[in-house]
């Protein structure tokens, strides 16, 4: 016992301060990836999650990235794309409206002008978040839901429990019954054996509620799609309040996506390059 | 040969293949397949590596079939896999049962039943294993004719028709398939007569996302990225698992530097998730300081995957034909020093776990695998090595830098007492080997390239088979192209998929209370077994 008391004084404090402080992710993370406008962009077939696609319209090719559906595997970075797309390290990507995390450029031609995300249009997303916000309070319990995933977001969520990120010390909890909890955080493309449980578990918690999808897989299907065992993503089956883009995402983004439904951030923050 | 000869009644013709150390045995007679596996495991001491099924309809052949890979049980035997392999007619599509002779045998037969509507003749169990929920009938998933990219909406269904136990006193605790904790689903059927469990029924397959059929059609550089994403803690093992089965068809050599460098990614994924995994059955007996010291010591190498790799868990290094990226002298030392200090974490944890009666009370004589049933079942990994079983894929079926013409000393670590401690005992021998090994592959790294390209398109109509140690336990990988050279079809077997029966009998020895710590002391993946 008093070893274990010095061995606990000896370590110290371990837990973070995000998101008080920001967080630097290591050199080699992969993030967003950053599309160059007018440079010579990939086509769609490079992306084994199919987060890649393209329109032609007056102005010449048009290609769209959607981070939901992004496992930021880097394969559109490297040769011989890498310049046209590098892999970022912005982390912070969750979002209220599927929307929001399409990024659309004009490729091949420099003259075009770069359309970043589409202008928001969650008007009616801000105003549940704010309703969330004043039911609940600054505090979430949440009860997580694996809805098929291959348990890298699982793992995720319960390092949130660790003492590094210590998610209690920001109000947030993870509760065993859906009766004790606020919301829902859930990871997997909601398999088809799964369905009946998402259905039963989600209606088993007291309204308001609200649905954050960590992880591609749960944002849109993401490597695993749409399928005969498989949904594509949460909101196949029901409204979702927020998307956690990454594969998984790691825990500060989902800190950070969990704050955003809680409406204690107040929108994304800008793309860092 | 000439004993397989003795034993069946129709032809035999054999081979070499996949591989050139392997044996392909084509069997004539679909009957005979029982009186073939006899011959391998009494005779040749093999056990039940996988059993892969396919249909080949749209080949000249015109048929299902079903391959059934052994390999040898002993430790020490030459690297090998012997498949038996029967042709079934789509009007009858019939094979006789392994099951009550090969128990290993009895969820891939219920599999193949499910999938391919393959009927293993004299199975003991007639119920569905991997589709839920009203599936429709006379439908087959994994048949070709079948288009897998559409949803197939849940019909309501009756209740699941679990085994359980009558009599007085007796209670039948549900649990699941969402559980209380941040896990993965999966429901279980307690029968218990007060606190003892008297039969434990474990139904899984709900986190069957149909990722074997998802594969099929693409090109196999990009159903890597697939297969690399079945399992989050075993990203590395079925990522190389995959590329090995994958290079072997396209018949290249990976580079001397990148194999060290796989087997380095390899280990640091053992070794997080056994230093995570000691953490968490602490959580079982109560003992917090033991969680929290897990955690810490686990979070701290997840933050140095992330420095090495760009990810938490590793992905995006390992690739098809090598590596993607280089270990520069910098990132070596800043792991040596996380391994350092993993280590010492590590001795001290485990320090106060064997000093604390209370803890070492719930571990001792609790969830006992006994050593002939993990032979029957063909458990892999941790749970087989500590009921005595002494194999290891990286010894048996060498891979990455063990493949390599002077491959590294490794100590496979085996106890024999089965039960709860055993296993935490033998994460952490293993732990500390990995620790060791990563310091010995550091000391042995080479300049030299990353990658070689693989051909495009990858030969068609060829077959890769691997078998790499995960985290978990031996992963048994199939691949195979069609004339075009896209995925036919892969299976993966993972260790979860062998263990999963032995946790039900392990539990069978133990109190309710204690499932909590039986289960986590095999620690499995339900993800790499539902796929």
């Amino acid at each position: 016992m008093l070893r274990i008391l010095i061995n606990a004084l000896r370590t110290g404090v371990v837990t973070t301060r995000y998101p008080a402080v920001p967080s630097v992710p290591p050199e080699r993370f992969r993030g967003a990836p950053v599309l160059r406008p007018g440079s010579h962009l990939p086509p769609p077939a490079v992306c084994p999650a199919g987060a890649l696609s393209e329109h032609l319209d007056t102005e010449g090719r048009r290609v769209e990235l959607d981070l939901a559906r992004c496992v930021f595997c880097g394969r559109c970075a490297e040769d011989p794309w890498a310049g046209a797309i590098t892999m970022g390290r912005d982390f912070e990507l969750a979002a209220r409206c599927r929307a929001d995390l399409r990024i659309e450029v004009a490729a091949d031609n420099p003259a075009g002008p770069a359309n970043g995300t589409p202008a928001d249009p969650d008007a009616e997303a801000a105003r549940v978040s704010s309703e969330i916000h004043r039911v609940l309070g600054r505090s979430l319990h949440l009860r997580h839901l694996d809805a098929g995933s291959c348990n890298a977001c699982d793992w995720e969520l319960s390092a949130l429990l660790n003492p590094i990120y210590d998610v209690r010390r920001l109000g947030i909890d993870f509760v065993a019954s859906p009766r004790h909890a606020d919301g829902v955080v859930v990871t997997g493309p909601v398999t088809r054996n799964l369905e009946t449980a998402v259905h039963r578990t989600v209606e088993a918690i007291p309204e308001p509620r609200v649905v954050i999808a960590v992880g591609a897989c749960a944002a849109s299907g993401g490597i695993v799609g749409e399928g005969y065992a498989s949904a594509g993503g949460v909101d196949r089956v029901l409204p979702v309040d927020v998307y956690i883009p990454g594969c998984p995402p790691r825990p500060e983004a989902i800190i950070f996506g969990i704050l955003l439904a809680l409406g204690r951030l107040d929108a994304r923050h800008p793309r860092t390059g | 040969m000439d004993e397989l000869r003795a034993c069946v009644a129709g032809s035999v013709d054999a081979a070499a293949g996949p591989r050139p150390s392997d044996l392909t045995v084509r069997l004539g007679r679909a009957e005979d397949i029982a009186a073939a596996a006899a011959v391998l495991i009494r005779l040749h001491s093999m056990t039940l590596a996988t059993i892969v099924a396919t249909d080949e309809t749209g080949t000249p052949d015109r048929d299902l079939k079903v391959r059934y890979i052994f390999e040898p049980a002993a430790a020490g035997a030459a690297d090998r896999f012997v498949t038996l392999l029967i042709s079934i007619d789509t009007a009858r599509p019939e094979v006789p049962s392994l099951t009550t002779a090969v128990p290993a045998a009895n969820w891939h037969e219920r599999e193949m039943r499910d999938l391919f509507g393959i009927i293993p003749i004299g199975h003991p169990d007639p119920r569905p294993l991997v589709l839920h929920d009203g599936w429709p009938r006379g439908v087959f998933p994994l048949r070709k004719a079948f288009d897998g990219s559409r949803r197939v909406p849940v019909e309501p269904a009756g209740e699941f028709p679990h085994l359980v136990a009558e009599g007085e006193g007796v209670f039948e605790i549900p649990v699941g398939p969402i559980h209380a904790g941040i896990i993965e689903p999966g429901h279980f059927r307690f029968s218990s007569v007060g606190e003892t469990v008297l039969r434990l029924e474990a139904r899984l397959f709900y986190t069957h996302r149909g990722l074997e059929k998802r594969m099929e059609g693409l090109s196999p550089l990009d159903a890597f990225y697939v297969a690399e994403r079945i399992c989050g803690v075993c990203s590395v093992a079925h990522g190389l698992g995959y590329c090995e089965a994958l290079e072997q068809i396209a018949g290249v050599d990976v580079p001397a530097r990148a194999r060290v460098i796989r087997t380095i990614a390899l280990e640091l994924e053992r070794l997080y998730n056994h230093v995570g995994d000691i953490g968490n059955i602490c959580a079982g007996a109560a003992f917090h300081y033991g969680v929290a010291t897990g955690q810490r010591l686990k979070e701290r190498l997840q933050q140095m995957n992330e420095r090495l790799a760009g990810n938490r868990f590793l992905r995006g290094l390992v690739v098809p034909g090598g590596v993607r990226l280089d270990l520069s002298d910098d990132l070596l030392g800043a792991l040596a020093a996380a391994l350092r200090e993993t280590r010492a974490g590590l001795d001290g944890l485990m320090g106060r776990i064997e000093a604390n009666p209370s803890v070492v009370d719930r571990l001792d004589d609790t969830g006992i695998l006994q050593h002939q049933a993990a032979l029957d079942l063909a458990v892999a990994g941790v749970a087989a090595r500590a009921s005595g079983v002494n194999r290891d894929a990286r010894r048996d079926h060498p891979h990455g830098a063990f493949a390599g013409p002077h491959p590294p000393d490794l100590r496979v670590v085996t106890v024999s007492d089965g039960d709860a401690m055993a296993r935490v005992t033998v994460r952490a021998q293993e732990a500390r080997e990995s620790i060791r090994l990563v310091g010995e592959l550091i000391r042995r790294l080479e300049p030299g390239t990353l990658q070689v390209a693989l051909p495009e398109p990858v030969p068609g109509g060829r077959i890769g088979i691997s078998a790499i140690e995960s985290p978990r336990g031996e992963a048994v990988h199939w691949l195979r192209t069609d004339a075009s050279g896209r995925v036919e079809r892969y299976h993966l077997r993972s260790p979860s998929y062998h263990n999963w029966p032995a946790v039900a009998l392990a539990a069978e020895t133990a109190i309710i209370p204690d499932f909590p710590l039986v289960n986590k002391s095999f620690e499995l993946c339900y993800s790499c077994t539902d796929r």
